[in-house]
This record gives structure tokens, C-alpha cells and sequence, in this order.
């Protein structure tokens, strides 16, 4: 039944034959449709004219234009804001499993030789194990496990920080590395609070990886090009993987590592020196 | 699948959207999902439909409209319709690209009743 007037069309039927109707109507028939602007009270009713919409519920739409990451990116800003006050440099460091991304972490710690306290959120599905493996260094870490979840988010992270809080462990001037989650899809989508994504790609990947998960490679602001003491025996081009990393990332800063020989290191560490410096000037 | 979080948002969104107007069921969701988003629509629409069982949006309907990927190439200095990351521009097939547009993922808006 029309709520404006009482008509209804219950009964009509066209050679015995009920027409089939549309449960909502839309556009100029929805006579009850009200559009609200911004959140959702004082809604505007829009002119009911003297269109009759029986069998309409009486729906109205509400207008929201509101970001589905909204929540993630107000408790990222949240970290970030926190991380600036007291001066920390803090990475997101996202690549495939198996790219050697604790490694670098644990020999990071090692040749960074206290320039300033570091800490260490690790981010897994299960296991404390990475976190072991820095805590072995002597750098306090806090592991994440994500049990079924692909990504770390904002609000794992502002967890992580308090618990680094509690400990005594974050301190002012300091160099925080966050290792997400291995994957090369997800964790693209969630800022956590970071200065910058640094991707990791190792050599015994395929080069083409940065247009193959081009969405990871475009939020990273460096790139390291790991295990590269492994290049002789393998038929990974260096030139090409740049190329291609670029493509999607124009500008992209390459920097080519293996935490075995030690190449590379002088490059990131004076990366890392630049990044803290600046974060300590606020 | 990330998408499964990102449908949680959009069900709190729409959810919290409904309460506040005194609604009391939520029937249709339309969503804006831009080419550059990181996120596939159709997932997102399936992973919406699950996150949505025993709330205000039970059995609602769920609509991707998808908005283009757009850049302004600097090789050029035109802005032009870019189809996916890593494609060249369609004027001068230069890759100094920067994306202005087709990242957004947003709840446009929802019918309720």
C-alpha cells in the first residue's frame, strides 16, 4: 500500500496476470527516498510530489562517501604523530616469505652498532621465532601473530608500540623496523604509521615481481635487492627487475644487498642514518 | 584476502550510518572501488555478503561501481586515463607517471528502512 495516500496496486492484475513490480523502486518513482548530506541526522526529506509509490518500503538513502579504510588510516596518523614526538624513524618492511627479511633485520642490528636503541615489531600468522631471533641480538622486539590474518594493521601496531612502551623499550631518537607480514599483496593497503615501505626483493625471485604485484612496489619507497652474493649462479636481470620496479614506482631508490658479503650495507645504513636524522630534527 | 577486513569496515560504517539514523535495516550498499584500489571488487562484494550475516545488513544488496585509473604523465605533462599500474602512458609511452585518481576505496552510500 502507498503510505502517502493509501492507493494500492495489491490487486491489479493485467489479463489475471499480477505485473511483477520492482520490490524498490528507484530514481524519480522513490517517492520516500530522502538524500542525507555528511553523516546521517537532520535528514533532509526531499519534495514527495505526487508520485504514488505503493508497495515501496519507505527507504530512504543515506549518502556517506566515507574512505572503508577510514579507521586504519586515523590510527596509523595516530602512531605516526606519537612516533614524531619522540623522534623515531619507524619502517614498514613488506616482501614475499622467504626474501630474507629477518636476516637483514638481525644483521642490521648488528652493523647499526647502537648508533641509536632500535627496536623490533615482527609480524607472523604464528610463531615467535623471528622475534627470538632479535631479541638474540640484544634489540628489544615484540611479535605480532596474526593467526589467520595476511596483513598487520594500524591498530595491531599501536598495540605492539604500547607493549614496546610498557617494557621501557621505545626511546626517544630511536630507529623502529616493523616486518609484516610475507606478502606481497596485503599488506600494501594498511599504513601503519610509518615514515616509509621499504620492499625487499630477493634475487632468487623472478624479476618481473614488481609488475606482477605492482600495488606492493608503488607504496614502497626504497627498494632492497637482497641475496645479491647468490647473482653468479643464478639468471636474475638486475637491470630488467629495476626497470620494471620503476615503471610502477617512478624514481624508486634501488639499493642491491647481501647480508652475507656485506654489499650493500654502507648504502643502507647511511639510508637508515639520513632517515633518523631527519626524524630527529622532527 | 584482506578484503574480509575491508568488508568489516564497510558493514561498521554502514552499520553505524543505520543506528545513528534510526534505521532498522540497511538494503542496499554502494560502494566506490577506483581501478588502483587495493582490493578486487568481486571479493569484495562476496566478503561483504558474509560480514554482513547477523547484522543490520543481513541479506543486503552490495554494488561496486568501479572509477578509473587516472594519471598526469610528466614526460607529456597531460593527464590521461591509465588502465592498470605499470602500463605505460596511452600519448607518449613514457612511465613517469603520477596516479591522480582510481585509488579510492569509499562507502558512497546506503538504503534503509
Amino acid at each position: 500500500m502507498c503510505t502517502t495516500c493509501g492507493c494500492g496496486h495489491g490487486e491489479t492484475t493485467i489479463n489475471g496476470i499480477a505485473p511483477v513490480r520492482k520490490r524498490h523502486a528507484s530514481g524519480p518513482l522513490g517517492a520516500y527516498r530522502r538524500l542525507e548530506q555528511g553523516a546521517a541526522h537532520a535528514a533532509e526529506a526531499a519534495p514527495l510530489g505526487a508520485a504514488h509509490a505503493p508497495e515501496v518500503d519507505p527507504e530512504r538513502t543515506i549518502r556517506l562517501e566515507h574512505d572503508i579504510l577510514a579507521s586504519n588510516d586515523a590510527l596509523a596518523e595516530a602512531n605516526r604523530r606519537q612516533l614524531a614526538q619522540q623522534g623515531i624513524f619507524a619502517l614498514n618492511l613488506v616482501s614475499s616469505p622467504g626474501s630474507g627479511k629477518t636476516t637483514l633485520l638481525v644483521e642490521t642490528i648488528q652493523r647499526w652498532a647502537r648508533q641509536t636503541p632500535v627496536a623490533v615489531v615482527e609480524g607472523d600468522q604464528q610463531t615467535a621465532n623471528d622475534a627470538e631471533r632479535i631479541r638474540a641480538t640484544g634489540a628489544p622486539a615484540v611479535q605480532i601473530n596474526t593467526g589467520k590474518g595476511c596483513h598487520l594493521d594500524a591498530h595491531m601496531v599501536a598495540g605492539a608500540l604500547a607493549t614496546l612502551r610498557a617494557e621501557n623499550a621505545l626511546q626517544d631518537n630511536s630507529l623502529l623496523l616493523i616486518e609484516n607480514v610475507g606478502n606481497l599483496v596485503c599488506p600494501a593497503a594498511f599504513d601503519l604509521g610509518e615514515a616509509h615501505k621499504v620492499a625487499i626483493l630477493s634475487v632468487t625471485e623472478g624479476e618481473d615481481k614488481p609488475l606482477k604485484y605492482p600495488d606492493m612496489f608503488r607504496a614502497a619507497d626504497l627498494l632492497i635487492l637482497s641475496k645479491i652474493d647468490l647473482l653468479p649462479y643464478l639468471d636474475f636481470d638486475v637491470d630488467a627487475a629495476i626497470r620494471m620496479a620503476r615503471q610502477v614506482r617512478p624514481g624508486l631508490e634501488v639499493i642491491r644487498l647481501s647480508t652475507r658479503s656485506g654489499e650493500g650495507f654502507d648504502d643502507w645504513l647511511a639510508w637508515l642514518a639520513a632517515g633518523c636524522a631527519k626524524a630527529q630534527r622532527g | 584476502m584482506h578484503e574480509l577486513s575491508l568488508a568489516e569496515n564497510v558493514i561498521r560504517i554502514a552499520e553505524d550510518a543505520a543506528r545513528h539514523a534510526a534505521a532498522k535495516r540497511v538494503s542496499r550498499v554502494r560502494l566506490a572501488v577506483g581501478a588502483f584500489a587495493h582490493v578486487d571488487p568481486d571479493t569484495l562484494q562476496f566478503c561483504c555478503e558474509l560480514a554482513a550475516r547477523q547484522t543490520l545488513l543481513e541479506g543486503a544488496e552490495f554494488l561496486v561501481e568501479r572509477t578509473p585509473g587516472q594519471a598526469f604523465c610528466k614526460d607529456c605533462a597531460q593527464d590521461v586515463a591509465l588502465e592498470r599500474i605499470g602500463f605505460p602512458c596511452p600519448l607518449c609511452g613514457g612511465f613517469d607517471l603520477r596516479v591522480t585518481g582510481g585509488e579510492e576505496m569509499r562507502v558512497l552510500d546506503i538504503a534503509v528502512s
